[in-house]
């Protein structure tokens, strides 16, 4: 029998020892993508076009799709995960209707991406006809982020307390008013956060969207702005290979002579942005929840 | 003044003992007639028949868990949608425990304070000032002077006067309760009700806070739940002893301090249980 005190000590120095072990992992993990990719990246890299058979191609066009898409994504996911989250945390009862939607969402978090994908190759890019496009794409990143989304908004009420609810009808609010008056505001930077988390995952995602937007990155005019033009940018009908899958794709088929430094450099690239995301999300909710909270 | 029968000391005391308020100066505002709240099957309150004198403070006061909370949020129908509560409760001669009463409306005539202090995450101002607005109060001047007001009444304005706009979650725990004082009576009720209001604050601040109830009761008629015997002695007139969800006792709080006629009151007021 060793006494309580070694007992403790052992169970902190394993406990202290595991999360050394994780985090030394993801620092070699971070650290191997970063000195590989660094070194590739230049100006010319981030805007140049991708060029199939020759060297010195660049991942513009795929960069520019990601964010076109996650803007997308997220234009459409986030008030559909609002409102589910409104109506699950603040109005639904607890029966068998609210037991089944959070059931639902429950498993359709829990979904691989690639299946999301398959679905929404089927559903929207065959069924609907929609073809590889950003629209395709965007649907099958709004069933990937949805239930995620809604989880983490959901949580976000959660965070604010009862009696700010019961202050808020004991004023003579409405439900309603009470919900989009004291406790929306009052969520913001908590909801603010996960957004931003899940524009991380959104960001990165290739499974969901290599059957739905496609593995081509048609060259885009940056000076046409008409949506209906097919060399537009803001064209939602074109196919549109995002960064994520650019790596994908490199590394599975890539036959120009750089592929190896173009992919380094994209995952490079992908690291930097899902790391600014995470930051940015802490930084913004911290001051949002600081300028809420004190002077 | 009161219907009470001459005080006698009963050696026998009774199991129940209820004299209303009957003082014309503070004629009766709000009473509730056979209320019975029930949350599912089990009932919570069993027959409530109290009525409440006006620009007085009556304290509701009994162990913990004997319904002193459920009364209380049954009067302003906090109770909807967590409770069933059915019988009358009558205000101004309207029952508002109907389904077709305008239960926002009726909320803004009979003001709630909780337990805890709730100021909303918004500023000073913006926590009186926006529950207003909504109602259509947009004029800068009138808005500026209910703030001021309400305020003043609460006992907080010298406090903020010069920081209407800082975050009202940065304000101490007294001064955060007076806040949601300020709130409720921003809407001009004319009842407050408050749920145990002082029980998260130190003793300073809890003395501020009775001092500022003798000042509200010219403008409100108060009721207040307290789980503290010494101050429902010094603030209220009229106290009701609750236990295992029935009014025991109710009459003028010197009754039941000095001469309460139901032994489990006598007991309770005395600190044998409880
Ligand atoms: N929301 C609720 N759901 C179910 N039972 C409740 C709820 N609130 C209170 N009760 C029960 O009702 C009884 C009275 O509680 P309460 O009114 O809070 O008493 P008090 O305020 O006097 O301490 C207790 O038995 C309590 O457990
Ligand atoms: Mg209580």
């Amino acid at each position: 029998m060793i006494n309580p005190k070694t007992q403790n000590k052992i169970a902190i120095g394993t406990l202290y020892g595991v999360a050394g072990l994780v985090v030394l992992i993801l620092m070699a993990l971070l650290g191997y993508i970063l000195i590989s990719g660094l070194p590739q990246l230049s100006w010319h890299f981030l805007t140049a076009p991708a060029k199939a058979f020759l060297k010195g191609g660049g991942v513009g066009i795929q960069l520019y799709n990601s964010f076109y898409l996650l803007i997308l994504a997220m234009l459409i996911s986030f008030p559909i995960a609002l409102g589910a989250a409104i109506y699950l945390y603040e109005y639904a009862k607890d029966n068998w209707v609210t037991t089944t939607i959070r059931t639902a969402i429950e498993i359709l978090s829990s979904l691989p991406s690639v299946v999301v994908g398959l679905f929404g190759f089927l559903f929207f890019v065959v069924k609907l006809n929609l073809g590889f496009s950003i629209l395709s794409g965007a649907f099958a990143l709004t069933f990937f982020n949805l239930p995620l989304l809604t989880r983490s908004i959901e949580d976000s009420l959660r965070t604010i307390d009862t009696t700010q609810r019961e202050g808020g009808l004991a004023l003579g609010l409405s439900r309603w008013e009470t919900v989009t008056r004291v406790i929306l505001p009052a969520a913001v930077p908590s909801i603010l956060t996960g957004v931003i988390l899940s524009a991380g995952r959104v960001f990165g995602e290739a499974a969901a969207l290599i059957y739905t937007a496609g593995q081509s990155a048609p060259a885009l005019d940056f000076t046409d702005w008409n949506p209906f033009n097919i060399s537009s940018p803001l064209n939602p009908m074109r196919p549109a290979e995002t960064l994520a899958v650019h790596i994908w794709k490199i590394n599975s088929e890539g036959i120009m002579p750089d592929a190896k430094a173009i992919s380094s450099g994209s995952s490079a690239v992908l690291v930097l942005a899902i790391l600014l995301f995470n930051f940015a999300a802490r930084y913004l909710g911290k001051r949002l929840y600081k300028r809420l909270t004190s002077a | 003044m009161f219907l009470s029968n001459d005080i006698t000391q009963n050696t026998e005391m009774l199991d129940r003992h209820v004299v209303q308020p009957a003082d014309p100066q503070h004629p009766t505002i709000l009473s509730t007639e056979d209320l019975h709240v029930y949350y599912g099957k089990k009932e919570a309150i069993a027959e409530g028949d109290l009525r409440f004198a006006s620009n007085q403070i009556t304290a509701l006061i009994g162990p913990s868990g004997s319904g002193k909370s459920t009364f209380l949020r049954s009067l302003n129908r906090m109770n909807d949608r967590i409770a069933t509560v059915t019988g009358r409760i009558m205000y101004r001669g309207v029952d508002i425990n109907q389904p077709d009463i305008d239960v926002y409306e009726m909320r803004r005539r009979v003001g709630m304070v909780f337990q805890r202090p709730n100021p909303f995450a918004k500023s000073i101002y913006d926590n009186i000032a926006f529950a207003l607005r909504l109602r259509g109060v947009t004029d800068k001047h009138a808005l500026d002077e209910i703030v001021e007001t309400s305020l003043k009444q609460a006992a907080l304005w010298n406090q903020v006067k010069d920081d209407l706009n800082k975050s009202a979650l940065a304000l101490s725990g007294g001064q955060a309760q007076r806040l949601c004082i300020a709130r409720a009576i921003a809407v001009k009720p004319d009842i407050l009700l408050l749920d145990e209001p002082a029980s998260a604050l130190d003793p300073v601040s809890t003395s501020q806070l009775e001092d500022t109830l003798l000042e509200l009761k010219q403008h409100y008629s108060i009721i207040i739940v307290t789980h503290n015997m010494q101050q429902a002695g010094r603030i209220s007139e009229y106290t009701a002893f609750f236990n295992q969800g029935r009014v025991l006792e109710y009459d003028t709080t010197s009754h039941i301090f000095t001469n309460p006629q139901v032994q489990v009151t006598s007991d309770y007021v005395s600190g044998n249980f409880g």
